[in-house]
């Protein structure tokens, strides 16, 4: 039978792909494709958590979290076309205007 | 029969997460990530939750995953810069890929640590969790000041989103 152990591990692993791909990628993109990934993970928990605990507020959390989600793509990628503009790449280390 | 769906869904949705990290080309990442969502989306209906299951589709894979589309078209940027290198090479990234895989299993090892925990089964649970009319209630109730706030983000990242795209005169 399906625990709600399993869904908590499918989700950490997929938070921890990406990680993963924060962590490795070199690509603006990618790097903003990882972040909606551990974003799903987490809502992935607010759903199997409120499926265990019965109320419907795990699955109202995960409404909020993918407008975060649609607000935080909108913004990310009007970022990432400036960035690109300014320097015509999307390695995130040729952008090292405020590194010290 | 309930446990070989799990597992065809989780596979789904972490071979294609992992292949979207391991892709050169943004546009087959993209790709990847919608297959990974539609994936989830049936681990929701598996958890009584049909309703966050298509808004997964509809909102994740239909809007933010097409907008993600849009920019990597509109930048014409195929591939990464250094194309014919190894996906992984500086140490600090291999110290990165170690500490995600110490994450993972940390993770792992603390829910072994917890015993198994079964869902509640009795009838009716599934059909009052899973009723839309419910979430509804809840959300313009109990949760009407955060919705409202919600539409104020929406609003500003609209207007955050045009200020920053915006071409320099």
């Amino acid at each position: 039978v399906v625990t709600l152990n399993h869904y908590l591990l499918l989700s950490g692993i997929l938070f921890c792909i990406g990680t993963a791909g924060v962590f490795l990628r070199r690509n603006l993109i990618t790097i903003l494709l990882s972040i909606e990934i551990m974003l799903n993970a987490v809502n992935l928990t607010f759903v199997a958590g409120g499926r265990y605990l019965q109320t419907v507020d795990g699955q109202i959390i995960t409404f909020f979290v993918m407008t975060v989600a649609a607000a935080e793509a909108a913004v990310g990628l009007a970022l990432v076309i400036a960035l690109f503009r300014h320097k015509e790449t999307l390695n995130p280390d040729a952008f090292t205007l405020l590194k010290w | 029969m309930e446990l070989i769906t799990f597992y065809i869904f989780a596979t789904i949705s972490v071979v294609s997460s992992i292949l979207v990290i391991g892709q050169r080309r943004p546009m087959t990442s993209v790709i990847l990530l919608i297959v990974s969502f539609g994936g989830l989306s049936g681990l929701y209906v598996l958890l009584d939750a049909p309703f966050t299951a298509v808004t997964q589709i509809i909102i994740y894979a239909g809007a933010i995953m097409v907008l993600f589309l849009f920019v990597v078209m509109l930048l014409n940027a195929h591939t990464e810069d250094d194309s014919s290198g190894p996906l992984i090479t500086p140490r600090g990234m291999k110290i990165g890929a170690l500490l995600s895989a110490a994450l993972a299993a940390e993770v792992v090892w603390a829910l072994q640590q917890v015993g198994a925990t079964t869902f509640p089964s009795e009838p009716g649970t599934a059909a009052s969790i899973s009723s839309v009319a419910r979430i509804g209630s809840a959300l313009f109730t109990t949760h009407a000041f955060a919705f409202e706030v919600t539409s104020i983000l929406i609003l500003v990242s609209l207007v955050g989103a045009v200020v920053i795209a915006r071409k320099e005169h």
